[in-house]
């Protein structure tokens, strides 16, 4: 029944859609691309994740529910493989992934700078007379900046 | 004995460990919101590249010989100081604020030149931890530079205390630059980061930081024998108190789990 055989990858992707950041959760793993690649191999699937920053306490939890998902779609023989090289960036969000973001009131990553100290779209008025509030954030992927038009505080997912 | 190379892996990751606990110090007691989430991520980043280390380290020590089932745990809360090879401006007093972002300042800074040198390492894993690491610490420098500028060019109280802070922390720089007996070996196979290409980097961004902070650039920091070497588990008392702070939970219970 639950022989790795009959199953493919592309189920596997399926149900790695289904796992969410969990700081972010409006983001599945595949939107914030550090699922890098799913083989089958001999001994079952080999998944292989890059994790965003060297410190984000959100790996192990990722992880897990990575774990719990496949188990509960009746895979068993799987592992979960960590590559460091390349480095996980910021390009490697989907599209679809940056617009979600956006309706969630975080700023996406812009591909020109890192932290800019002014001129990212506020999510919510999408005016950009907007400014650098703190480098650092509520998690290590985030900025903070402020709207000057509408006054809003957002969040701003830093390009890295 | 471990090798020169796992010695290496060891001191890149006792340097991330003792400055990330440093950071970890101010959680809580930052002087505004802001700064205090500042100094938690910077302590975040640290300890996540340490652990990236400790994880090739204690692979390669148990490659060399399996009885030592070594752990990226065994090897942050079991070892003793004269087993930690991280340099001394990790392991110095936060003291005041200004202490702090200088002592920051110039960590990062070299941080930055080492990664960016193993990024070309023979050693496949250092330069992928090293890549990771990278775009991390260049957070650090941005941070860390713009507080030495905001001190050094500021109020006269301000720019007092940032001298008051290089007085205490520009002794130990020198120390950064200082070599382990197996460097020129690990230079040579094209391992270890050359500490005479860091040290150009180093000077000339604290120069042009300095500049900018209107902040002289001291004469080189000299090394003496008394000062000891970090690299060769030779280090400043306050070691041993972060040690003790640090490593207490696994020392009064072995293998507690949180």
């Amino acid at each position: 029944m639950t022989s790795t055989t009959q199953h493919t990858v592309e189920f596997i992707y399926a149900i790695l859609e289904t796992v969410a950041d969990p700081e972010v959760p409006v983001l599945s793993i595949l939107d914030l691309g550090i699922v890098r690649d799913v083989q089958l191999k001999d001994d079952g699937f080999h998944i292989i994740i890059t994790p965003t920053y060297s410190g984000c306490p959100a790996t192990e939890m990722i992880q897990l529910q990575i774990r719990m998902a496949l188990l509960e779609n009746g895979i068993q023989h799987f592992q979960i493989v960590h590559r460091l090289s390349p480095a996980w960036t910021t390009d490697w969000m989907t599209e679809a992934g940056k617009q979600k973001l956006q309706a969630y009131g975080i700023a996406p990553p812009e591909k020109k700078f890192a932290i800019p100290e002014d001129g990212v779209t506020c999510p919510q008025c999408h005016s950009t007379n907007t400014r650098l509030v703190s480098a650092f954030g509520s998690t290590a992927c985030k900025a903070l900046y402020q709207c000057s038009d509408c006054k809003e505080p957002f969040d701003y997912f830093k390009c890295h | 004995m471990y090798s020169p190379l796992i010695r290496y892996t060891l001191h890149l990751a006792d340097n991330a460990l003792i400055m990330g606990h440093r950071c970890s110090e101010w959680c809580g007691h930052g002087p505004v919101l802001e700064q205090d989430i500042a100094l938690a991520n910077l302590a975040l980043d640290y300890v996540g590249t340490a652990r990236n280390f400790y994880q090739y380290a204690a692979e390669m020590i148990n490659a060399a010989d399996p009885a030592q089932k070594a752990t990226e745990d065994s090897l942050a809360y079991l070892r003793d100081a004269g087993d930690f090879y991280n340099n001394h401006i990790a392991e110095l007093p936060n003291g005041d604020w200004a202490q702090t972002t200088l002592k920051e300042f110039f960590f990062s800074v070299y941080l930055q030149a080492v990664y960016r040198q193993l990024l070309n390492s023979a050693d496949t894993q250092l330069a992928a931890i090293a890549e990771k690491a990278l775009k991390e610490i260049d957070y650090h420098v941005r941070w860390s530079s713009e507080w030495v500028v905001r001190l050094g060019d500021g109020t006269e109280e301000s720019k007092e205390r940032l001298l008051k802070a290089l007085d205490e922390v520009w002794l130990h720089t020198g120390e950064l630059f200082a070599s382990d007996d197996h460097d020129a070996q690990l230079i040579q196979e094209n391992i270890a980061a050359d500490l005479q290409l860091v040290y150009t980097h180093w000077r000339t961004t604290v120069e042009k930081v300095f500049e900018e902070a209107t902040i002289a650039v001291p004469a080189p920091a000299k090394t003496a024998a008394w000062m000891g070497n970090g690299r060769k588990g030779i280090h400043t008392e306050h070691l041993g108190y972060i040690l003790a702070e640090m490593q207490y939970l696994q020392r009064a219970y072995p293998g507690c789990e949180w």
